[in-house]
C-alpha cells in the first residue's frame, strides 16, 4: 500500500514537473493586413516546430486602428500585446518615450550588423534598436519600355524631374487611354503627403526650418506644387486626386500608366505575368532629383517591436528573432520563391546571386540606400524622417495638409491658395503644440 | 380621369420609393458584388460589372485565414446578451416613467439620452483602464456590459414610448383584480407591449452587432466579434478590396437575414407613434 502510494506520489510529482517544463507561453502579436504579414502567418508551422513552448495569437487590424489600439494599450500600460507591428514613423517617437523594449540583446545569429544601415538607423534611438525590420521599402519610377520606345525617348536609371516631365508629355496618349504619369493624389499622410514630402525633399523644400517654422510659404514649395498639379492635370489619369497606391498600381497593371512613382514593393506585382500583361515591358529607374543632391525616394519599414508593458518579453524576442532572421528569408524563398521574400531589410539578401538576379533588386537597394532619414532635405531640418516628420503631431497635421493639396489637384483651389492655407494651418497647429514659441 | 391621375401618382411614388431604396441599398449590393470579383477586377477603373472576373476565391481565403465561427459566436453572445440584459433593466424603468411619472421624469429621460451625444473617444482611456483593472478586457461579459450601458438610453426611450400608448386604466383594472406589481408587469403590461419590446430588441441587436468602436478597442483575441473580423481584412491603402468585401458580406449576412425576416416588426417599431 505504502509502495503504491509512493509510486503515485512520484508519478504526480513527475507529471507536475514535466508540465512546468512544457508550460506554454502565449504571445499576442498585433499586426497589419499586408501580403508579407499574411505570408508569415502561413509559415508558422516552422516556428512551432522550433519553439513548441510558444503559442502565437494574431490580432490583425487595419493600420490606423492598430495604431490607435496599440497607443492606448501602451499609454495605459495595458500589456495586451506582446509583439507589435509598427512603422518607421512610430519607432523614434515611442522609443524615446520608453514605450518599447530594447532589442540590443537578441542572439548572435540575429546578426544585427547585416541590417541595412538606413533601415537600422531609422529604428535606433540613442544606440538602442527598438524594432526589428520585417520588410523595408523605398520608392522608385516604373515605366512601360514599349511606350518609351514608341515615343522615341529613353529614361535613364537616374532621371531628373525635367526628364520625367518630358517623358510624361511624350508618352501621354489620352485617346488610347494611356496616361503619361500616375502619382498619388488621395489625401492622407501616408498617401499624397508621403509622395509630396519626398518630392519636396528633392526640390530643396522642407516641412519646417530649424526653429520648427512651417515652410509652405517658401518658393521651393510653390515649385513643387506647381509641377505636381501641372503634371497630373496635363498627363495624369482622370480623377487623379482620388488615386492612392492601389488605384495607381491597378492602372499600371492594366498598362494605362506609362510611368508611375511609388513604392518599390509593387515591383513584384508589376513584373508578375499573372498580374500584368505588360510584365515583360516594365522598366525601373531611381526616383528623380532636381540636381540638388536629394532624390525623391522615401524609406519605410514595417518592423516588429515589444512594448515595455509585455509580460512575455523573452518569448516575444524568440518570435522576433525567428520572423526577422536571415533564416526566415531563406524559408520564404524555399516555399514561395525569391520574388516573395520580404525585401529591404538585410544586406545579405542583396548579396545573394539568386535574389540579385531579380529585375528590381538592384534598384530597390539603391533606392533604400539613397534615403537618409536623419538628413532628409537639402536644407537643415530639426526632424528625423524622409516622407514624414517623426513627431506625434505629424499624422494629423499632414492629413489635413494632404486634404488641402488634394483639393488643389482637383481644381477646387489654386496652388497659391492651397499653400497659404497649409501654411496658416501648420503655424496654428505647431504653435498650439508648443513647437513655435 | 381622377382615377388615372391617381394611378400615375401611385406609379410615380412607387418608382421614387424603389429609386430611394436602391440608392440606400447600393453600397451593400456593391460590397456583395465586389466580394465575388478578383482583386484586380474589384478596383478596375472604370468599375467592371458584366465583364468582371467572378470568383469564390475570396470567400475561400477569408474562411481559411480566420476563425469565422469564433467571431460570429462572439457577435451573437454580445449583441443578444447586451440586449436581453438591457431589456431586463429597461422594462421596469420604462414602466415607472410611463405610469408613475415624477416631476423630473422628462428631465431624467433627456439626461439619459444626452449620454448618447458624447463622443465615444472622450471616455476611451477611463473605459480602457476600468476594463484592465476589473479584468473585463477581452471578455464577452465585459462587452455585454459595455454595449448594454451604451444602448440602455435608447431601449428605455423606445419602451417608454410604447408603454405610453397603453391606457393606464387597463393596469388599474388589473390592480383592482388583485394583481401585484410583478404580475402587472409580467402578465398585463408585457404581453400588450410585445410588439414594441420585439422591435426594441431587434433594433438593439442590430445596433450592438454593428458597433465597431468599443468592440475593436476592448478586445484582442478571445472576445473579438465580427467588427474585429472585418477590421482584420482592411488596409488603408485599399489593398485587398475583394477580400475585405467578402469579409464584410460574411459579417453582415446574419444581421441582414434577421432584418429581412423581421422587417415588419422593425418598421412598425420605428414608425410607432410617428403619426399622431
Amino acid at each position: 500500500m505504502t509502495m503504491t502510494l509512493r509510486a503515485l506520489l512520484g508519478a504526480t510529482a513527475l507529471l507536475t514537473l514535466s508540465g512546468a517544463a512544457m508550460a506554454e507561453t502565449t504571445i499576442t502579436v498585433a499586426t497589419v493586413n499586408n501580403g508579407d504579414m499574411i505570408r508569415m502567418q502561413g509559415l508558422m508551422d516552422d516556428f512551432y516546430a522550433k519553439h513548441p513552448d510558444i503559442k502565437v495569437e494574431w490580432v490583425t487590424l487595419e493600420e490606423n486602428v492598430l495604431r490607435q489600439n496599440v497607443t492606448t494599450d501602451i499609454a495605459t500600460g495595458g500589456g495586451q500585446y506582446d509583439v507589435l507591428t509598427i512603422g518607421t514613423y512610430e519607432v523614434p517617437i515611442w522609443g524615446k518615450l520608453g514605450w518599447l523594449e530594447s532589442l540590443n540583446d537578441l542572439p548572435a545569429d540575429y546578426d544585427v550588423d547585416d541590417l541595412l544601415p538606413a533601415i537600422r538607423g531609422g529604428l535606433t534611438v540613442d544606440g538602442n534598436l527598438y524594432a526589428s525590420p520585417f520588410y523595408g521599402e523605398s520608392s522608385f519610377v516604373n515605366y512601360r519600355k514599349d511606350l518609351a520606345e514608341k515615343a522615341g525617348i529613353t529614361i535613364s536609371e537616374t532621371p531628373t524631374w525635367d526628364e520625367i516631365k518630358a517623358a510624361a508629355a511624350a508618352m501621354t496618349d489620352t485617346e488610347a487611354g494611356i496616361y503619361g504619369i500616375c502619382l498619388r493624389g488621395k489625401a492622407g499622410w501616408g498617401e499624397n503627403m508621403a509622395f509630396l514630402t519626398t518630392m519636396a525633399n528633392s526640390y530643396g523644400a522642407r516641412w519646417f526650418d530649424e526653429n520648427w517654422m512651417p515652410q509652405f510659404d517658401q518658393p521651393e514649395w510653390k515649385a513643387v506644387m506647381t509641377d505636381y498639379v501641372e503634371m497630373l492635370t496635363k498627363y495624369g489619369p482622370p480623377g487623379a486626386s482620388n488615386n492612392g497606391y492601389n488605384e495607381n498600381l491597378t492602372l499600371s497593371l492594366q498598362g494605362k500608366c506609362a510611368m508611375r512613382m511609388d513604392a518599390t514593393v509593387s515591383a513584384g506585382a508589376l513584373t508578375d505575368p499573372k498580374q500584368s500583361e505588360f510584365a515583360g515591358q516594365v522598366g525601373f529607374a531611381l526616383a528623380p532629383d532636381a540636381g540638388l543632391g536629394k532624390r525623391a525616394n522615401w524609406l519605410w519599414a514595417w518592423s516588429l517591436a515589444i512594448p515595455a508593458s509585455s509580460d512575455a518579453k523573452e518569448a516575444s524576442k524568440t518570435f522576433i528573432n525567428w520572423a526577422t532572421n536571415k533564416d526566415y528569408l531563406a524559408l520564404v524563398a524555399s516555399k514561395e520563391g525569391w520574388a516573395n521574400v520580404p525585401p529591404g531589410t538585410r544586406t545579405s539578401l542583396y548579396a545573394n546571386p539568386e535574389y540579385a538576379a531579380l529585375p528590381f533588386a538592384k534598384l530597390t537597394i539603391d533606392s533604400i540606400n539613397a534615403a537618409d532619414p536623419t538628413n532628409p532635405a537639402v536644407k537643415p531640418v530639426p526632424y528625423v524622417g524622409v516622407q514624414f516628420v517623426a513627431i506625434p503631431e505629424f499624422a494629423g497635421l499632414a492629413t489635413s495638409v494632404g486634404e488641402i493639396f488634394s483639393a488643389a489637384l482637383a481644381g477646387q483651389k489654386t496652388v497659391d491658395e492651397a499653400l497659404a492655407e497649409a501654411q496658416a494651418l501648420s503655424v496654428e497647429e505647431m504653435t498650439a503644440a508648443g513647437y513655435i514659441k | 380621369m381622377a382615377r388615372k391621375v391617381s394611378t400615375r401618382r401611385k406609379l410615380a411614388f412607387t418608382a421614387a420609393a424603389w429609386a430611394v431604396a436602391l440608392i440606400i441599398f447600393f453600397p451593400v449590393l456593391w460590397t456583395i458584388l465586389t466580394s465575388f470579383k478578383t482583386e484586380a477586377s474589384a478596383v478596375a477603373s472604370p468599375p467592371e460589372f458584366l465583364g468582371a472576373d467572378w470568383t469564390l476565391e475570396n470567400y475561400v481565403e477569408v474562411w481559411g485565414r480566420s476563425d469565422y465561427p469564433r467571431f460570429f459566436w462572439n457577435s451573437v453572445v454580445i449583441s443578444v446578451g447586451s440586449t436581453l440584459l438591457g431589456l431586463l433593466i429597461a422594462i421596469p424603468a420604462a414602466w415607472s416613467m410611463a405610469f408613475v411619472p415624477g416631476k423630473r421624469t422628462k428631465d431624467l429621460l433627456m439626461w439619459m439620452l444626452s449620454t448618447k451625444m458624447m463622443p465615444a473617444a472622450a471616455v476611451l482611456i477611463p473605459m480602457y483602464l476600468l476594463f484592465q483593472w476589473t479584468g473585463l478586457f477581452d471578455t464577452r461579459i465585459g462587452l455585454v456590459l459595455a454595449l448594454m450601458l451604451m444602448n440602455l438610453p435608447v431601449i428605455v426611450w423606445m419602451l417608454y414610448t410604447y408603454f405610453k400608448e397603453i391606457p393606464g386604466e387597463i393596469l388599474e383594472a388589473a390592480r383592482m383584480d388583485g394583481a401585484n406589481l410583478r404580475n402587472e408587469i409580467i402578465y398585463v403590461l408585457t404581453p400588450m407591449a410585445i410588439p414594441g419590446i420585439a422591435s426594441t430588441m431587434l433594433l438593439n441587436i442590430i445596433l450592438a452587432w454593428n458597433e465597431a468602436f468599443w468592440t475593436i478597442t476592448l478586445t484582442t483575441v478571445d472576445a473579438a466579434p465580427l467588427s474585429a473580423f472585418i477590421a482584420s481584412f482592411s488596409a488603408p491603402q485599399g489593398l485587398f478590396y475583394a477580400k475585405l468585401s467578402a469579409a464584410s458580406t460574411m459579417a453582415i449576412a446574419p444581421i441582414l437575414i434577421l432584418g429581412w425576416f423581421s422587417q415588419k416588426q422593425l418598421v412598425r417599431g420605428l414608425t410607432f407613434g410617428a403619426v399622431k
